[in-house]
């Protein structure tokens, strides 16, 4: 109450104050965490973790000679193809095709668009694992209703198969919200530019090229970094429906970390493979943000 | 410009196919959760011929989804209510209130946001371990709020740094204090921003996998979602029992997303944006 008689300029520290305890919890869980995963990934240990030694940077010399990482970095990579590319080229190609007229009704097409967003991923494996289901799964159903019989699979037990079939389910996760972010982008797009583009003979094919995307710059970058950060992060969704099988072949990092550090306590092992994975997505956001906000700055 | 149906036909032709594919799965399982086992086989997707609770009963009692619904609301209640608050007082810090190394401290609080919990659980787990409380509440609400205040104060500050200033002025000439401002003329004000962090704080805690399963080897501690991954484990034969089992954890979400889309939407996309 004091404080108060001294407000403005006195209290110079009064914000610290107010800040103090969301940043103590914040600093205990979140950021002090952070650097012992990065302290942990030079260490050795063993006793399940009781005891440890320091061997430099061995655990990340390691990680590179070691198939299953490998596997799992290159499995992230294809996921962004299923997280990122599709539900992008998928999002961009409706929003042009709704084109910029206002769809009377569209509040419903976007509740239902973007209901996967706030599903949990175990209720998405689930779903999904039926859906793929070998014996009585609706996919293999419908493809044998319609004669194609011998394209049933046993999908998410597959080696050809499991890593497009969980990719597929991320890019049904996924879609939505891309679409429902570039509709609303595009709002923002003056009318006029359309029109003066169409009066001067632009096809909606340059339409698309020249006036849509440059004018979506915005949501693609916002859309590029969340997609992207979700596939590198990836957990709950392999878990959920094929444990990173079979062998290896949906394996990621954030299940490897899970596996490594969790199951098995190789506790060095698996901060390095944290660590990198939060360099990776750190960087990652830091660089897409600073393309956008360069380009904000030209326009 | 006028409407014309002929050039609305198409849109919505294209919008209702993008629309089914996000609706057919869900539709399959929530229909096959209202089935007995024995008609799952005939046609996966039409309604049942007989309408069954018996699948929700059994999940309910004999998969124990009574006590991790308990486990659920009570580790989201306090993490919800813990994170609002405490990001309602850091945004105004940053938004309203003289803060030395605020360019500093900014970032920092940003990195929360972006990193996964696969950056953090690896100490945690052990620390956890170590002070004996893997197995309870505190495992699950106090990481859980460590990340949460970090999207929290950078949205709550958003808000405070564009409050009508001419308002925070008045109440100072007023006799306010600090304290006061903050709650008696701002806070009714930050309804819709608070809004929208209420609900994505619940639907992040309510869906939150990895920290949980981690966390909790017991299983009368499961949260909803660790519980259906093991119920999965147990009873992926019995369909329609995992069905009524995944409807009872993405229930409450779809609840609150319907009542609250526009706020879900908007704090998606701007959190999104801003993040």
């Amino acid at each position: 109450m004091r404080k108060a008689n001294r407000y403005p300029g006195e209290s110079k520290w009064l914000g610290l104050l107010y800040l103090l305890p969301a940043f103590l919890i914040y600093a205990l869980f979140t950021l002090i965490p952070i650097i012992e995963t990065f302290r942990s990934s030079f260490f050795e240990w063993s006793d399940l973790g009781r005891t440890s030694q320091w061997v430099g940077l061995q655990n990340y010399l390691d990680l590179f000679q070691d198939g299953s990482f490998l596997k799992a970095f290159s499995n992230n990579l294809i996921f962004i193809t299923f997280y990122s590319i599709i539900p992008i080229l998928l999002g961009l190609l409706l929003a042009s095709l709704l084109s910029r007229y206002p769809i009377p009704g569209f509040t419903v097409f976007r509740t239902v668009l973007f209901l996967p967003q706030v599903i949990s991923m175990v209720v998405v494996g689930v779903i999904w694992r039926w859906m793929f289901n070998p014996t009585n799964g609706p996919i293999n159903l419908f493809l044998s209703a319609i004669g194609l019989g011998h394209l049933q699979q046993a999908w998410l037990g597959s080696f050809q198969w499991a890593l497009p079939a969980v990719g597929s389910i991320a890019s049904w996760v996924q879609y939505g919200f891309c679409m429902v972010l570039f509709l609303a982008g595009m709002q923002r797009i003056p009318e006029e530019y359309y029109e003066a583009s169409s009066l001067d003979g632009a096809s909606a094919f340059h339409q698309f090229f020249l006036i849509t995307i440059p004018g979506l710059k915005a949501e693609i970058a916002v859309a590029l970094i969340t997609t992207i950060v979700s596939a590198l992060r990836v957990f709950d969704l392999v878990y959920s429906t094929t444990k990173g099988g079979p062998g290896e072949s949906t394996l990621v990092t954030g299940y490897l970390i899970y596996r490594s550090a969790i199951l098995n306590n190789q506790i060095g092992y698996g901060a390095a493979i944290a660590t990198l994975l939060t360099v990776v997505i750190l960087s990652l956001s830091f660089l897409i943000r600073r393309i956008l906000s360069d380009r904000n700055e030209v326009v | 410009m006028k409407l014309r149906w002929n050039k609305l036909f198409p849109r919505y032709l294209i919008l209702t196919v993008f629309m089914l594919i996000v609706c057919i799965p869900i539709w399959g399982a929530l229909m096959s959760a209202f089935k007995a086992d024995s008609e799952l086989l005939s046609s996966p997707f039409s309604p049942p011929q007989t309408w069954t609770l018996e699948n929700f009963k059994e999940a309910w009692t004999v998969g124990r989804f009574s006590q991790f619904f308990k486990n659920s609301v009570i580790v989201t209640t306090v993490v919800v209510i813990a994170s609002v608050f405490l990001s309602i007082l850091s945004g105004f810090a940053f938004g309203q209130l003289p803060l030395p190394g605020k360019n500093l401290l900014f970032p920092l609080m940003l990195i929360g946001y972006m990193v996964p919990f696969e950056a953090v659980i690896i100490p945690l787990y052990h620390w956890m371990g170590a002070l004996g409380l893997r197995n309870t509440y505190w495992a699950l609400i106090l990481p859980q709020i460590g990340l949460s205040v970090s999207f929290g104060t950078l949205w709550m500050s958003s808000f405070f740094e564009n409050a009508p200033q001419e308002l925070v002025d008045a109440a100072t000439i007023d006799g306010a204090t600090r304290w006061q401002t903050l709650w008696g003329i701002l806070f009714p004000l930050s309804r819709p921003a608070t809004t929208t962090l209420i609900v994505l704080i619940f639907m992040w805690t309510w869906n939150e996998f990895l920290l949980a399963l981690v966390m909790v080897q017991s299983e009368s501690m499961r949260t909803l979602p660790v519980g259906l991954a093991f119920f999965q484990g147990r009873f992926s034969s019995n369909i329609s029992l995992m069905a009524a089992g995944a409807i009872i954890v993405a229930l409450p979400t779809i609840l609150i997303y319907i009542l609250f889309q526009r706020f879900f939407i908007r704090g998606m996309l701007g959190g999104a944006i801003k993040g």
